[in-house]
């Protein structure tokens, strides 16, 4: 018994990347029967950018979700922080700090009206996060047409098309974001309580945890990540832009991808690495679908059944239950 | 007790609470000493658990005093009663799964060191806990989900002595052990005991309450009846107190011997994950009572037969046909209907009409019969003779009382013409009325010809009501009993001191 059981409790990396490998091979070779390449640099390029984008948000999403939670405002989050990051910065390059930290703010404020609603006022989260997301969209809708303000130039220089050799500026951005998540998950108290919140919350009540608190905290760093994602946005294409997070259909594909990595829709397991296996493994396919030119309606439904497929796969694994 | 007797570690003085107005506890009184292993027994609403709650800060009382480690005590919440040393061991452990024991152990007080979680740390001192009750052997790291059920009872044990736990209440901890993990269980607590940690022992078992108490404390109806201590005590003695109440009359009157028809169901060889061997023969006419303990297999054997968690072995014939009851749909096809003991949860949809309420059962499974006309006359035709006070048909549900509720239920199955009936608490959270009102439908129904199956933790309406009786213990039948048996005869079956006349 003690043999069985003094395995690593900590399980290795979810599944998701063994897909990852899976999907760049088959993909590579069907890319080269096609004629083309998939690695080249371009394309890896373009493939790292997409998943900064969609992991910043991705991983702020796997914080929400752990503690049991859902936000599906982050869309509407992202345009409008893309919008006032590229207001404040109106083409200048000076004051570059509170130009970013006013879109961040702004993120953090919606956040802790998400995190309110659901904690204090008790409204199931979809319904809170959805309500909120409206409420953003018209004022989006209301103010803006198209894209305006000016993203200042050093920061789409920089964050935006600056690369570390063959990785973007963005790529390691997300990496020191992941990090600094997976610290705070696994190594600070906010972590095992957030975790403990989205496994049970009569547990994590009985045991002295504030679950209002965590959730809360969860909601505000969730929508700050949102807000990272947009000024990354708004760097990428030089403005901020009122549609950019709908259109990336940001809220679903960063659930796809928390999911995609493991961590389990009603919270309590799962973590932000399987999580940026997920946004790879979808940008991935997103670069495979691109090189061979697919039919973008097509490309959503292949998309939707690996989801599915995976989802399906968890699910078949699903956690033990503590017997009683 | 002899010589000086040590400060009580724990002493409750004239505890009482009410729930709505009805006394569920009343003047108890309890002292519990360092060290000491305190049963406290009695039926199934007696009172005990709302003894624990109190203990443990779960409930306030509305009147006496707790003095808990020489200083009186208010416990706000349950954390209040953690932070003073009482930890508790519910019979659902409260444990997370997907995390580690260390995890679990030390959640809401990870040790920090320099802004994180110690891991080393954490750790290290589980282990450390885990090693001084005698545990070494099981690792500190592994996910608490893939431990047995006996060693996250462990697991609960080491997250109270985190705390500093110096009285322990263990509620029914036996409940999901295997026979040879209560032994561990039992090693366990006398080691506890042997560190001054006092332990309230609340279990329905009374031979585990005889291997490990010092003192036993019977309540009845709320009140505290004895505290003897368990040397001076027999199996027999604590039984009689536990039960000491006469026998009210008010019952329909049974079937007499000529009443009975041919058999409606028979069970051989049953059997699934909760219930063994089931042999069982219920014959037209009649009101077969099932007693046991909570979790001895009763439900399990009711939900069984009507496919809810169904028989894996063993064959069931109703009229004599064999039937294959799978799932609920199959046996209400067989003719099989079942009266839940959760009615909120399972008998009834809250929110839908009364008359919705009576009809589910008929739309579901006769489609055919599905033309307004003629079902809703029936159907109010049946709400009217099982005499449902309704205020309107339309009415949702919920509004309802709980036997007017019952009623609404009851006229549902029986709009299904039933050939048996599975009753489970049929009168649980009814009021005196309305219960003679359900034991006069109950006899009713069994006289039109169906067979009657009813599940009670009340022993008086067990006895009062059956024309027999069966007692399980542990899934399997424990013995069977006719009309004439005493509430001593179930107890003794129940929990597994006499022999009974096995069926």
């Amino acid at each position: 018994m003690s043999s069985s059981l003094s395995l690593p409790a900590r399980r290795p990396a979810p599944g998701v990347f063994v897909a990852l490998a899976v999907t760049l091979a088959v993909g590579w070779l069907v890319v080269a029967v096609d004629g083309g390449q998939l690695f080249n640099q371009p394309t890896m390029v373009s493939l790292l950018h997409v998943a900064a984008g969609l992991g910043l948000v991705a991983v702020g999403q796997t914080l929400v979700i752990l503690g049991g939670s859902l936000d599906l405002s982050v869309a509407y989050v992202i345009s409008l922080s893309s919008l006032v990051a590229a207001e404040a910065m109106n083409g200048r390059d000076g004051a570059l700090l509170p130009a970013v930290g006013l879109p961040l703010a702004v993120s953090a404020a919606i956040g802790l009206l998400n995190g309110v609603l659901v904690t204090k006022l008790r409204i199931n989260a979809f319904i809170a996060t959805v309500g909120v997301g409206l409420l953003l969209k018209g004022y989006l809708d209301h103010g803006y047409d198209g894209p305006a303000g000016e993203t200042s130039p050093g920061l789409v220089r920089s964050l935006g098309y600056q690369r570390v050799g063959p990785v973007p500026l963005s790529f390691v951005l997300l990496l020191a974001v992941t990090a600094g998540a997976w610290l705070a998950l696994t190594r600070t108290r906010f972590g095992h309580h957030l975790i403990a919140v989205g496994g049970d919350p009569e547990v994590a009540r009985l045991s002295g945890v504030r679950s209002d608190r965590v959730l809360l905290t969860a909601h505000v760093l969730g929508a700050l990540c949102a807000g990272l994602t947009g000024i990354y946005l708004a760097s990428r294409l030089g403005s901020g832009a009122p549609r950019v997070g709908t259109e990336g259909l940001y809220d679903l594909e960063s659930i796809a991808a928390v999911v995609l990595g493991g961590t389990a829709l009603a919270g309590g397991r799962g973590g932000v690495v399987g999580t940026v296996g997920g946004v790879l493994l979808l940008a991935s396919i997103d670069a495979i679908f691109n090189q061979l030119d697919v039919d973008a309606f097509f490309k959503q439904v292949i998309r939707g059944l690996i989801i599915i497929g995976a989802v399906a796969v968890y699910a078949r694994r699903g956690p033990r239950r503590v017997a009683s | 007790m002899s010589g000086p007797s040590p400060q009580p570690l724990l002493t409750l003085r004239g505890i009482g609470k009410s729930f709505l107005g009805v006394r569920v506890l009343e003047g108890v009184d309890l002292d519990l000493l360092p060290g000491e292993v305190h049963a406290v027994v009695g039926e199934n609403g007696a009172g005990k658990s709302t003894l624990m709650k109190i203990v443990s800060g779960v409930y306030a009382p509305d009147e006496g005093t707790i003095d808990f480690a020489g200083a009186p005590r208010r416990f706000g919440g349950p954390r209040d009663a953690q932070r003073a040393g009482i930890g508790i061991i519910h019979q659902e452990f409260n444990l997370l799964p997907e995390r580690t024991v260390a995890e679990n152990v030390y959640l809401g007080h990870e040790p920090v060191r320099r802004g994180l979680v110690d891991r080393k740390a954490m750790l290290g001192r589980t282990a450390a806990l885990l090693a001084s009750i005698g545990e070494a052997s099981m690792p500190a790291d592994a996910r608490v989900g893939r431990l047995g059920v006996a060693q996250q009872q462990i697991v609960e044990i080491v997250k109270a002595l985190a705390l500093d736990a110096r009285l322990l209440i263990m509620d029914e901890p036996t409940a999901a052990l295997a026979d040879h993990e209560v032994d561990l269980l039992y090693a366990l607590v006398r080691r506890l005991q042997r560190r001054g940690i006092g332990v309230l022992y609340v279990s329905h078992r009374l031979r585990e309450v005889f291997d490990l108490s010092d003192r036993i404390t019977v309540l009845k109806d709320g009140r505290r009846v004895t505290t003897a201590r368990t040397v001076d005590t027999t199996v027999d003695q604590l039984v009689r107190d536990m039960v000491g109440r006469e026998l009210s009359t008010y019952y329909p009157e049974r079937a007499a011997p000529g009443d009975l028809g041919a058999v409606r169901l028979a069970v051989r060889g049953g059997g699934n994950r909760r219930v063994r061997g089931i042999d069982l023969r219920l014959r037209a006419g009649e009101v077969v009572g099932v007693g046991g303990l909570q979790g001895s297999g009763r439900s399990s054997l009711a939900r069984a037969l009507f496919g809810a968690a169904p028989f894996t072995t063993g064959e069931v014939t109703v009229d004599g046909v064999p039937v294959w009851l799978r799932s609920p749909r199959a046996a209400m096809r067989a003719g099989i209907a079942y009266v839940t003991e959760d009615r909120k949860g399972e008998g009834i949809v809250g929110r839908q009409s009364v008359l919705d309420n009576a009809l589910l059962a008929g739309r579901a499974i006769m489609p055919s019969w599905s033309g307004r006309d003629d079902r809703t006359p029936r159907i109010r035709g049946l709400l009217a003779a099982v005499g449902v006070r309704s205020g309107g048909e339309d009415r949702e549900i919920r509004f309802l009382s709980g036997g007017n509720q019952q009623k609404v239920v009851l006229a549902r199955w029986l709009s299904l013409r039933p050939k048996v009936l599975l009753f489970d608490e049929p009168t649980r959270g009814i009021d005196v009325g309305a219960k003679s009102a359900v034991h006069d439908l109950v006899r009713r129904l069994a006289r039109d010809g169906a067979a009657v199956l009813m599940i009670s933790s009340e022993l008086p309406e067990l006895l009062g009501m059956s024309d027999r009786l069966i007692v399980m213990r542990d899934g399997r039948i424990a013995g069977e009993l006719t009309a004439g048996a005493t509430e001593e005869d179930v107890l003794g079956l129940a929990v597994g001191v006499a022999g009974g006349s096995a069926g």
